[in-house]
């Protein structure tokens, strides 16, 4: 019966996709599109309205709908913003390799040493994630702070006599603070890309006398790669938004751009720049991550 | 623990392994260790045990309202979520789509744009549009991000399984609804559960989107957001925190089981 009603799929392939599908894809297509529709009202149309207003102007508390430029001239005038969106991405880039690098080697433990119950290993390096984030990042409040627990602890053992300043409301404490925060995040994709690969590889590559360190260096390391690029990326987009630890362990010399972001929506009350401070976060933020990968790409063609 | 094992013998990555461990640990640790300590401030040398703060906890009514706020909010778009997300999976995994990589793409979206952009995103339709802000807009903000998640979770899930059974229950003269109830819904079960898991999570978790798109009503998040400003009401936010962290452990060995349970259902249905 399916085989009368239904096109053959060569037929279906040569002519337009959209109009001449078969019953398949069109049970296909009404099943994604509620899905599809909720995206577009919840997430395209949104975007939309963000780059919309961007354009527009605000006075105390009157929205002009427009277009003038002038929010994106007001974000290349002053110095701050371009500080703070530079300085947002150096952090989240150094988290992103901090996180990758400390968590290689024990992805590199479960996938390669561990042959039973690897799933044990990876709920037990998951698990202190599932606390409140907003508890993760302020551990490190209690940790690092001038009552806290490095300052008391070393003040009861006598180390010190007063509290050390430097700990906390910095940028180390932010990085610090974020490489902890995300490190579940690195370990997973990495260890997922370990898990893939051929043993048989590293058994040949033995087998022709490497030792175990180029074995690693020529046959391993690259083939995990793109679990390596992975967690970096998972690291690095959503940390240069953060806004809850810059606020918790920043302090001024801290702050990022999502701290701006709220400042423009919240007390500055200036939407149309907040929407563009966004905009152009947004876009830098894509510009770099597509740099990235562009890199990585040139990298792994000359490398074969 | 582990190294003491004599089956394992001493090895570079599995000490690192340990201390790395250690360094994940530790941090976390001090919210259950300073929430029975006898003391406002959190600082060393710890004073007497104590459970007052686990009371004080018990007896706070904002908190018990934002809890079943978040819970109430949890549920809805766990649900939802995994709704979408499993009927977009499915359509992706059995049927032939144009285009499918780019509508892929698409839903994968809310996965990498920084929450906030999306949080002010929301926040300008909903003013533009005189949406009252509530529990419900931060639900829908929720679902955004979550129906990514559930579209990977399931579709990990259904890629797997044998197209052949569907067609087979068909040939058979059930109805497609039938199919979807005896044969579908029984085969995607323990990723059904999984996705329901991990959005009721981040949604439980989230605190961004909610900071944006919330009115009077918090949840749970923006609770221990306001009272982090506070020195005295912390210890009791450490007990919370430290109830938190409880609970997901027990709901991350029941997803375990749960994963367990469907993979032997899954050889057992294969043999």
């Amino acid at each position: 019966m399916a085989v009368d009603t239904a096109p053959s799929p060569a037929r279906a392939t040569t002519k337009n996709p959209v109009f001449s599908m078969s019953n398949d894809t069109k049970r296909g297509l009404k099943l994604v599109s509620p899905t599809l529709i909720f995206l577009f009202l919840a997430l395209g149309i949104p975007i939309f309205a963000l780059v919309t207003m961007s354009f527009w102007t605000q006075v105390g508390m009157n929205l002009t709908p427009g277009f003038t430029l002038d929010n994106y001239g007001v974000f290349f005038e002053k110095r701050i913003f371009r500080l703070v969106l530079l300085r947002s991405i150096e952090n989240s880039a150094l988290v992103a390799l901090i996180t990758v690098v400390l968590a290689y080697p024990a992805a590199y433990f479960v996938a390669f040493k561990v042959k039973r119950r690897k799933i044990l290993w990876l709920i037990l390096i998951t698990l202190p994630f599932w606390t409140s984030y907003l508890l993760r990042i302020f551990a490190w409040k209690i940790i690092l702070g001038y009552n806290g627990v490095i300052n008391s602890g070393l003040i009861s053992i006598g180390v010190i006599d007063e509290p050390l300043t430097f700990l906390l409301n910095n940028r180390q404490a932010v990085i610090i603070t974020l490489a902890h925060a995300w490190a579940a995040f690195a370990i997973l994709p990495i260890y997922v890309s370990l898990e893939k690969i051929d043993r048989s590889l590293l058994e040949a590559s033995a087998d022709l006398g490497e030792n175990p360190l180029w074995s690693f260096l020529r046959v391993t390391l690259p083939l995990s790669m793109p679990g390596v690029i992975a967690a970096f990326l998972l690291v690095f987009i959503p940390t240069v938004g953060d806004y809850v630890t810059p606020n918790l362990v920043g302090g001024n010399n801290g702050v990022m751009i999502g701290n701006l972001v709220q400042t423009q929506f919240g007390r500055a009350n200036n939407w149309p720049l907040g929407a563009a401070v966004s905009i152009i976060s947004m876009t830098t933020v894509t510009v770099v991550v597509c740099v990235f990968l562009l890199l990585t790409y040139q990298l792994k063609k000359r490398l074969a | 623990m582990k190294i003491k094992n004599k089956k394992v013998p001493f090895s570079f990555t599995g000490s690192y392994t340990v201390i790395y461990l250690v360094f994940l640990y530790v941090p976390v640790l001090f919210l259950p260790l300073f929430s029975f300590n006898d003391a406002i401030y959190i600082a060393f040398p710890l004073k007497e045990f104590t459970l007052k703060w686990y009371e004080e906890m018990a007896s706070n009514t904002a908190l018990l309202n934002s809890l079943q706020n978040s819970i109430k909010v949890g549920v809805v778009v766990s649900i939802i979520s995994t709704i979408l997300g499993t009927m977009a999976a499915k359509a992706f995994t059995s049927y032939k789509i144009p285009y499918d990589r780019t509508l892929k793409s698409f839903i994968a979206i809310p996965l990498v744009i920084p929450l906030i952009i999306l949080g002010v995103a929301l926040l300008v339709v909903f003013s533009q549009a005189n949406i009252q802000l509530s529990l419900i807009t931060i639900g829908i903000g929720h679902i955004v991000i979550c129906v990514p998640f559930s579209m990977l979770v399931m579709m990990s899930r259904l890629e797997g399984f044998d197209k052949g059974l569907e067609e087979a229950a068909q040939d058979l003269g059930e109805t497609p609804w039938m199919t979807f109830w005896r044969v579908t819904f029984p085969l995607a079960f323990p990723g059904i559960v999984a996705s329901l898991l991990l959005c009721f999570t981040i949604s439980f978790d989230e605190f961004l989107l909610a900071f944006f798109l919330s009115s009077e009503e918090s949840t749970l998040p923006l609770f221990i957001w306001t009272q982090l400003r506070f020195p005295t009401k912390l210890p009791s936010v450490l007990a919370l925190g430290s109830c938190i962290l409880l609970i997901s452990i027990f709901v991350v060995i029941f997803a375990e089981w749960i994963r367990r349970i469907g993979l032997q259902s899954s050889e057992s249905g294969n043999s």
